[in-house]
């Protein structure tokens, strides 16, 4: 007995002590003496029309628990049927991450207790993945770098197949969760909706960028799971969740420390905070002497800053096995070609042909992606605009539009086909930029299409060369002594004539010509 | 009470009630009146749902009226498992923990009997969740054997074997994870009988060891045996184990009941020291009759049987144990301790101690140990490789016989309370039928006599390579014709318990 307790005050005592160093050492200074290694656990939900074991439907929200039955409410007598459609999307998901597909392999129960938990096991899969062994190349923004950037290829360890988990909504009490709650109330629509959970070999090497690389991971991760059409992978809703393990190795010991595992952190920029937050963290708990704890951290959105979930420590027996109410899972080598053969083209070797099609430089590419912009350009070009108009429109005029508005781009009421007619009108000088950005503003005011806009608004340019030399004349007549500087050689002059001109038209001239016109008239 | 309706079989029933000579109303009305009679020293039911049956059985006599195609058993009573869900009625699995509950929908067993027109008369007692031999797991109390109230039915199907026995009902449907259809009947006196797993549909019945638990037919002929199997087997979309392929022809092997140039192996590790010698001599003289019905006799040893015992008390305990973690008294059953002062975990730890019972609770720590990590390889993982060696012994055995037989359990029905508190002893119970369990395969028990030295009904065990269930039944039905036509009447008018 005493031996027990003996054994069991080491680990606790050091939870104790390194859970009293509060302080955080400065990110550059940390980095500049520790090595950080990140891992990601991803999970996605599937967009399948059916949940996993079930024929109740996959989807977010509805009034709780209405989209249930008694398999995914996991009562006596009931047992899953596999969604085949999941198990495609899984092999998809795997093949493009480049990934080795198992022949065969089996769900397995992952047992323990927890009331969102129907069965009090989770169907999942445990020492047999359907997917392993793959790899996601990814670009991190690197200022110090030649080109602005840097690439590194990120292993993947395993991709498999489990159901996702009820949800619990704990009321009461101050943190929300089900320590300290008065009651708690479980939705079970979440319940059994097919999940891919994506593990990523630890990542060593990148230093200061370790934020902005497991930022750019996920950021490359979700792109490729659009691409592939097999999740909406929205983190707002919950359909794309990350874990953030980060260890730090004293700089040049090449020895890894112990890593913690940062749940639940659900947009980008929180990966990328977490990861720094941990970074800082644990520096400070190292360079006072105490030990990193094996343990799970809560990330805290308002604050930027992880606390200890339970230690790993006393982590709980899973109790795996073999889950005997489903077959093992042996995909066909033909099946797997053909989920190959039918793979879209995915976002780095489109990058790369856009990039080529475009003529822009991964830095400037970088710019239209960190945007939101990609497809939004690609589109444009699409409905007849050049790379270069699409790029300066979204990017000068919508990308800031979207940012004053709090949208993304891409949700801005404007379609790329508008976007594409705005820059037509400018080419043929129908519009200037000035009067284009007038026309934006009444596109996304919801008054019609740029065509609408501009007969709607009155907006289009005044080309008519016998209106424009009334109005040159009339500011020649109204301004003798500028009009003589002109004469006398003072170009420079001329400016204020062409402001008077653009007064006198609303600014629907085209400055360009209006300045031709009053030069011409004033030598002749 | 019409008790010669109720001593009738199942065939006969179905072919009178098709005949019109009978209508489904009076034979319900006749087992209603049964068990009315018998039930307070039975105890085979846990629910007995009158109104539904007679509703069911007006429904059959009305499709007659009408001139509408009956199915093979339509009219004909039957002992349901109470761990089948039911909407209609409760499904407890004899556990505390299920008082009350209503299943929202209907197992595809459940489904199938009703379909087919056969009438529900009620849920049979069990052993908790399936987890006995003897019925005395019930949370609600034993049942008890016809030919002696005294002693045992058998378990866990031992209610409706009971049932059965006692004329209550032509027949039953249990479930079999390491014998317990074979077992029952076999100390009852009926033909149960333990599909290839995966013929007949696990959706709706209530876990206990997922990749054992097999549904089956319990009844008092071989032909009733047959005739509901074919009924409840076939494949099932919702049960992914379900085998996909044609039911064998299970109805006409019965009938045919010839087995002349059949090969019978008989298994040595199977028999011996421990057998009740009554038991030995009744099962040495069956194979006697076997072999002057035209069979070939070749002794087959199957040397892994021997760990059969060891590997399913790994096996079934390890999955109960993750199967039964759904009762928690968060969506249905039993909720204790629920105050307002307690915890999730609190309520869940209180409900599960007051509503397993000990044998349950036994074998979910059993199976939670063998699980664990550092454990699992040694256990688990061994349990399942003895498994594997079980399954080649039946594919060796099979290369050189057509059926395999044994005696079905080492004793007759063994007093009540005899075994409740040495649990080694009440698993020996099923050192016979367990193998089958473990590979899949398909087996059967068949009445052989009375024990020379209690009286008691003595079974044997057939069986059989994977989807060839209907050599069980040709094999069976040979046995019980030659008996039948020895003793001059049925095995049954011997048993004077209810008398």
């Amino acid at each position: 007995m005493t031996g027990t307790v003996s054994a069991a005050s080491g680990p606790s005592a050091a939870v104790e002590k390194g859970a009293a160093v509060t302080g955080l050492v400065p990110f550059g200074d940390a980095v500049s003496r520790y090595d950080p290694v990140i891992g990601l656990e991803t999970h996605v939900e599937l967009g399948t029309a059916t949940k996993m074991f079930c024929g109740c439907p996959a989807v977010f929200g509805g009034d709780p628990n209405t989209h249930v039955c008694p398999v995914c409410l996991g009562l006596p007598g009931s047992l899953p049927v596999a969604n085949r459609v999941a198990i495609e999307y899984t092999i998809r998901i795997g093949l493009a991450l480049n990934c080795q597909i198992a022949s065969w392999c089996r769900f397995a129960r992952k047992n323990y207790f927890y009331p969102d938990m129907p069965k009090n096991f989770q169907i999942s899969q445990y020492d047999e993945p359907l997917c392993v062994d793959g790899w996601l190349d990814v670009t991190i923004d690197d200022p110090g770098a030649e080109g602005g950037s840097r690439a590194i290829r990120v292993g993947i360890e395993r991709v498999h197949l489990e159901e996702d988990t009820g949800k619990s909504l704990h009321v009461g009490g101050t943190t929300g969760r089900i320590h300290g709650a008065d009651y708690s109330l479980v939705d079970y629509n979440r319940a059994g909706i097919p999940l891919v959970e994506i593990v990523t070999k630890p990542v060593d090497g990148t230093g200061e960028l370790a934020p902005a690389a497991a930022r750019a991971y996920v950021t490359e991760l979700r792109d490729l799971l659009r691409s592939l059409e097999v999740s909406d992978v929205r983190m707002e809703e919950g359909s794309l969740r990350c874990d953030v393990n980060t260890s730090l190795s004293p700089r040049g010991s090449g020895v890894w420390g112990t890593r913690t595992e940062t749940k639940n952190v659900n947009s980008l920029r929180s990966v990328e905070r977490a990861v720094r937050h941990e970074i800082e963290r644990q520096a400070a708990v190292l360079d006072s002497g105490e030990r990193v704890v094996l343990q799970t951290r809560h990330f805290h959105e308002d604050t930027g800053t992880t606390t200890a979930g339970r230690g790993k420590e006393e982590a709980q027996d899973y109790r795996y096995f073999p889950e005997p109410d489903l077959l093992p899972i042996a995909p066909s080598s033909q099946w797997v070609d053909a989920i190959r053969a039918g793979l879209p083209e995915l976002p780095a070797a489109r990058r790369a042909r856009l990039m080529g099609e475009w003529a822009v430089s991964a830095r400037e590419f970088m710019d239209i992606r960190n945007a939101g912009a990609v497809d939004a350009v690609a589109a444009t070009v699409a409905a007849g605009a050049s790379a270069a108009e699409a790029r300066k429109w979204w990017l000068n005029e919508l990308v800031r539009r979207a940012n004053e508005a709090g949208a993304d781009v891409a949700d801005l009421p404007i379609s790329p086909a508008a976007v594409a007619r705005v820059a037509e009108l400018v080419k043929a000088g129908t519009l200037s930029d000035k009067l284009a950005r007038q026309v934006i503003d009444g596109v996304l005011a919801g008054e019609g299409t740029p065509d609408e806009v501009v007969a709607a608004r009155g907006l289009a340019v005044v080309s008519d060369e016998g209106a424009l030399l009334t109005a040159v004349d009339a500011a020649i007549a109204a301004n003798p002594d500028v009009a003589e500087k002109v004469r006398g050689g003072k170009i420079a002059a001329a400016g204020a004539l062409v402001g008077a001109v653009m007064k006198a038209t609303r600014g629907q001239a085209d400055a360009t010509r209006v300045r031709e016109l009053i030069l011409d008239r004033l030598r002749a | 009470m019409d008790s010669g309706i109720v001593r009738m079989s199942a065939a006969d029933l179905a072919a009178g009630i098709a005949a019109g000579d009978l209508s489904a109303a009076e034979v319900t009305e006749a087992h209603l009146g049964r068990i009315e009679a018998v039930e307070d020293r039975v105890h085979s039911f846990l629910h007995v749902s009158a109104e539904q049956a007679r509703r069911a059985a007006q429904a059959v006599d009305a499709q007659r009226a009408a001139g509408e195609p009956l199915g093979p058993l339509a009219g004909v009573p039957l002992a349901l498992k109470d761990v089948f869900t039911t909407m209609d009625m409760p499904t407890t699995c004899g556990s505390a923990i299920l008082d009350g509950w209503r299943p929202p929908y209907d197992a595809t067993i459940t489904r199938r009997l009703r379909e087919a027109g056969v009438v529900l008369l009620g849920k049979t007692n069990m052993d908790e969740f399936a987890m006995g031999s003897s019925t005395e797991n019930s949370a609600f109390g034993p049942s008890r054997n016809p030919w002696d109230l005294a002693r045992v039915p058998g378990g866990s199907s031992g209610g409706s074997a009971a049932a059965v026995a006692g004329f209550e009902a032509p027949l039953g449907v249990g479930t079999d994870t390491g014998g317990s259809i074979r077992q029952p009947a076999a100390v009852c006196g009926l033909v149960g009988g333990k599909p290839t797993y995966g013929a007949t549909s696990r959706y709706g019945l209530v876990a206990f060891a997922s990749s054992l638990d097999t549904p089956g037919p319990l009844a008092r002929t071989v032909l009733d045996a047959a005739l509901l199997h074919e009924v409840m087997a076939g494949h099932d979309p919702r049960d992914s184990t379900s085998v996909d392929s044609p039911v064998p022809p299970v109805v006409a092997a019965a009938r045919q009941a010839d087995i002349s140039g059949l090969t019978v192996g008989i298994v040595p590790e199977l028999s011996g020291e421990g057998y009740q010698p009554g038991v030995l001599a009744r099962f040495a003289e069956a194979v006697e009759l076997l072999e002057s019905l035209g069979a070939k006799l070749m002794e087959v040893s199957c040397p892994h049987f021997t760990y059969g015992l060891a590997a399913y008390y790994l096996i079934a305990p390890s999955e109960c144990s993750s199967n039964l973690a759904r009762f928690d008294a968060m969506r249905f059953g039993l909720r204790c301790g629920d105050d307002g002062t307690r915890s999730a975990e609190e309520v869940m730890s209180l409900t599960r101690e007051s509503g397993f019972g000990a044998e349950v609770k036994r074998r979910i720590m059993l199976g939670t140990y063998a699980l664990s990590s550092g454990y699992y390889d040694a256990y688990y993982g061994k349990a399942q490789q003895v498994r594997t060696l079980i399954t080649r012994d039946f594919q060796a055995a099979f290369e050189q016989v057509d059926v395999l037989v044994s005696p079905t359990t080492p004793t007759t029905a063994f007093p009540i309370g005899e075994r409740v508190d040495d649990p080694m002893a009440m698993y020996l119970a099923d050192l016979c039928t367990i193998p089958a369990n473990l590979s899949g395969n398909p087996a059967l028990s068949v009445p052989c006599g009375l024990s020379p030295d209690d009286g008691l009904p003595v079974g044997l065990q057939i069986m059989a390579p994977v989807l060839a269930d209907d050599r069980l039944y040709r094999v069976a039905a040979a046995l019980e014709a030659a008996l039948d036509r020895r003793r001059g009447y049925p095995l049954l008018d011997d048993a004077k318990g209810l008398a």
